[in-house]
């Protein structure tokens, strides 16, 4: 049984197809996989079926009736809901008056939180509707949107990335809702990139790519390797790794401690950690631990006591950003557009922001314009940036490029210790394992690499060593080898026994 | 219901155009506040446009525009770094009035001493004294992250006051039958900042805010510093990374605009006022909040700018006198320009869309 048929849809944005001629079907009761890489038009075609955009070309039926939503609105009446990636809510708000906000007209607060209690637990998604939404973990919170969802009684509910900020422990129980509610007839569209998820929850899944569907296939027949394929359309490198002896320690970060000063955010507990030449450190965690608080410090963007970090022989815990990178510490923040990059800015000046003292662009204050832009080319043509030119603003450049961009700028500057977050986030796979090896080579090359990712596939690709955040400490290192998906997922839930 | 979205590529040409559509429009609803006033309107304009550059008189007219001009754009130099970066100086004015106190009182101080320092003195102590007046709000954004536009805005009275007790207390001319003002800086040669062509309008104030003009080109294109304003103003957690300090940020830039705007007043007290008196502030330090915007924080669009405010000074003036309009008219007419300045900015970045559908 179809609930959903979507015949020939095509959406143009200006000169640019994001959806041409797409074809395919949701039948009732089953979780459909929306495969594909950044820029594959995923995105432009759930905004059509929830309604923020209306399509060129084609229809939609829903239920055998003609569908044609003209905004989110008409598309909830019709049961369809969605669970964003970026959650709105509010974090001075309790779960139930978050979850008032978004009704039509709301019930009283009792009945609603008798009602947000009856669902959680039908679907064994625990939440107390009294507490503030600013005390909940990331899956607390998305338990939010998807009760939210889940009281308009879907037929067809849409989730976009919804592992991504999830522990191991914390995805199987999502996936356990998700199976419960397949079985009561709802429909599920599942977007994600985790291939080895939808091979273990999907039924069917939908590949698109440039804008194209290329192909249906059952995810359970199919192997990760071969589903990333046929998202990419070319054979997938993985990247090599190389078994190395440490060298000496260059990086020594002892007892960092860090109150924050965001009232949501996570303080820095006694954070202990050494990073030798040639190792690659993983941190793993789910967001919101103190993995930015981490990065701050490190970075020199928040100052701590001078010796809770020590860069060879010197301590540099009340050094600011220029000078450490002066002395060979370079950092990649997570967010690209706005801490690592000046959206508005072109690329050239854009490698002014941590370039123009240790790559010498400029004397005495005056920026080398020339010398900005011959860096600029180099980091496009070493990391392969797809853009116009280097006179294009970083804004106007895919997530994915950008962030190619930002890694090449702070790898090209031959970093003694290099620090990323989430190097791979929300970029397609080919340059994902295009930046992984990037990393990998460069602790090949003696430098000290610390990877905090999310992505556990990821860390446990490139990794030499491993330590987990939770609620701003992080776990004793230990060697990759022997670590198990079980022992971080409790790692991240903050035991503290393994 | 009346939507604004955001253009995606705002068109670049527009962006220049945009202080010349302001220009217009403000003629043509100026050209109706006129008509209302019972004026004829095309006079109005020409007089406020025409006969201070190329009109019979102009010949007189065109050195008090530079006379105007000069410390409109220099304060709106030193204003237009902060606006960049997201710092907001709206005491110019104030700052401006405590540069002509503190120079004109180091100057007074030393009278009636006949040495080539006296001068030059003066004009780092007008400098410093209005980095000191701008050197509070910084504090106390910094210390307590006290909003610099409430806090600079209120200095303002202050700094008034302070002239008002000044030249009617220590600073008041001995020698001049207890008018609340200073002595004249003709008075006393070394101290006076003279027109150095005769009927030019041009002293050293005018020379400076040439030499300024340029430096502020120069740093705002090739120079680190001016790459970190934009970079606070644009992605202020990307400053932060690159290294640029908030804190410092906020010091430097409301340091700067403060002792231009205090170095512009000891210009103006020494030279086009003569001296210190209770009316001595004109609302440069105001009017040079429009300069900056008008001409897009850029330091040729603030000449541009500069010379065009003071071009409507001039012709508000005139007519004042030949037509005996307001005062009132005038700064209305003035303030349109910023307010259409804006309008079309807003247009050039956001496209109207007039949804029929009304939401509930």
């Amino acid at each position: 049984m179809t609930l959903i048929a979507l015949n020939n849809l095509t959406k143009k944005y200006g000169g640019v197809i994001a959806n041409n001629d797409i074809t395919f079907k949701v039948d009732k009761g089953e979780i459909h996989a929306l495969l594909g890489e950044n820029g594959a038009g995923k995105s432009t075609l759930v905004k059509m079926i929830y309604g923020l955009v209306q399509p060129d070309i084609g229809t939609m039926m829903l239920d055998g009736e003609s569908f044609a939503p003209t905004d989110p609105r008409a598309s909830r009446v019709r049961g369809i809901a969605m669970v964003f990636q970026h959650f709105s809510l509010f974090e001075a708000l309790s779960v139930a008056e978050n979850i008032a906000l978004g009704m039509e007209n709301p019930p009283k607060t009792d009945a609603l939180s008798n009602q947000i209690r009856d669902v959680s637990l039908k679907y064994g998604l625990m939440l107390d509707p009294n507490r503030l939404v600013g005390n909940l973990s990331v899956g607390e919170r998305q338990r939010v949107e998807i009760i939210r969802c889940l009281l308009q009684d879907p037929k067809l509910l849409i989730m976009d990335e919804p592992t991504s900020v999830l522990t191991p422990q914390e995805v199987d129980a999502l996936f356990t809702t998700l199976r419960r509610l397949r079985d009561e007839g709802t429909s599920i569209l599942y977007i994600s990139h985790k291939l080895e998820e939808i091979r273990t929850l999907c039924n069917r899944a939908t590949i698109l790519r440039h804008g194209k569907v290329i192909g249906i296939c059952i995810p359970k027949n199919e192997t990760a390797k071969s589903m990333a394929e046929m998202m990419v359309g070319s054979k997938l490198k993985t990247p090599q790794k190389t078994i190395t002896n440490f060298g000496l320690p260059l990086l020594i970060v002892k007892d960092l401690s860090l109150r924050s000063t965001d009232p949501f955010g996570t303080s820095l507990k006694d954070i202990t950690f050494t990073i030798r030449a040639g190792e690659v450190m993983g941190v793993a965690g789910v967001a919101g631990n103190g993995q930015d608080e981490l990065m701050l410090a490190l970075s020199g963007e928040v100052l701590t006591k001078a010796n809770s970090i020590q860069l060879e022989d010197n301590f540099i815990g009340q050094t600011g950003p220029v000078e450490r990178r002066l002395q060979g510490l370079l950092t990649a923040p997570e967010e690209r557009l706005g801490h690592a990059a000046a959206p508005e800015m072109n690329l050239s000046e854009n490698t002014l922001i941590s370039g123009f003292q240790r790559q010498k662009l400029g004397r005495r204050g005056f920026v080398n314009k020339l010398g900005a832009a011959a860096f600029a080319e180099k980091i496009i043509e070493k990391f392969d940036v797809r853009t116009i030119s280097v006179g294009s603003a970083a804004k106007s450049l895919s997530g994915g490029n950008l962030q190619k961009f930002v890694m090449g700028r702070e790898i090209l500057q031959d970093p003694k210790v290099f620090i990323v977050n989430q190097p791979t986030w929300g970029v397609d796979a080919a340059a994902a394992a295009f930046i992984r090896q990037a990393l990998l080579e460069l602790a090949l090359g003696g430098a000290g690499v610390l990877v905090i990712s999310q992505d556990l596939d990821e860390l446990m690709e490139i990794s030499d060593t491993f330590t987990v955040i939770s609620e701003g400490r992080l776990s004793a290192p230990r060697p990759i080898k022997g670590v198990t998906t079980e022992t971080i997922g409790l790692l991240m839930g903050g035991s503290k026994k393994i | 219901m009346i939507r604004l979205e955001p253009r995606t590529n705002p068109s670049q040409a527009m962006i220049i155009l945009t202080p010349i559509l302001a220009v217009l429009a403000t003629m043509v609803v100026g050209g109706i506040l006129f008509v209302t006033l019972g004026k004829n309107p095309f006079e109005a304009i020409r007089m406020i446009f025409w006969d201070p550059l190329l009109g019979e008189h102009a010949f007189y007219y065109r050195g008090q525009i530079l006379v105007k001009a000069a410390p409109l754009i220099m304060i709106a130099l030193g204003l237009s770094f902060g606006f960049r970066a997201g710092i907001w100086n709206i005491g110019a004015e104030g700052q401006f009035i405590m540069g002509a106190v503190i120079g004109g009182a180091t100057g007074l101080a030393l009278y009636p001493l006949n040495s080539f320092i006296v001068f030059p003195l003066m004009i780092v102590m007008g400098a410093l004294g209005g980095f000191l007046w701008a050197m509070i709000p910084a504090f106390l954004k910094i210390r307590f992250n006290a909003n610099e536009i409430l806090v600079s805005l209120m200095l303002v009275y202050v700094a008034f006051n302070f002239l008002i007790g000044m030249v009617t207390g220590p600073l008041r001319n001995p020698d001049g039958f207890n008018f609340p003002e200073s002595r004249s800086f003709q008075d006393f040669p070394a101290a006076h900042n003279p027109e150095l062509w005769a009927g030019t309008g041009i002293h050293l104030g005018v020379l400076s805010t040439l030499g300024f003009v340029i430096l502020a080109y120069i740093m705002i294109t090739r120079h680190i510093f001016g790459f970190n304003v934009r970079l606070a103003g644009q992605a202020p957690r990307a400053a932060k990374f690159a290294g640029v300090s908030p804190n410092k940020m906020i010091a430097i830039c409301l340091g700067l605009s403060g002792a231009l705007a205090g170095m512009a007043g000891l210009f103006e007290v020494t030279g086009p006022a003569g001296k210190l008196t209770t009316t001595f502030p004109l609302g440069y330090g105001f009017t040079a909040i429009i300069v900056a915007f008008l001409g897009r924080l850029h330091p040729i669009g603030i000449l541009l700018a500069g010379l065009l405010m003071a071009v409507t000074y001039v012709g508000g003036d005139i007519i004042q006198s030949q037509l005996s309009l307001p005062k009132a008219s005038i700064q209305v007419f003035q303030g349109m320009l910023l307010f259409f300045l804006l309008a079309v900015d807003v247009l050039v970045n956001f496209r109207l869309r007039i949804s029929k559908r009304n939401s509930k």
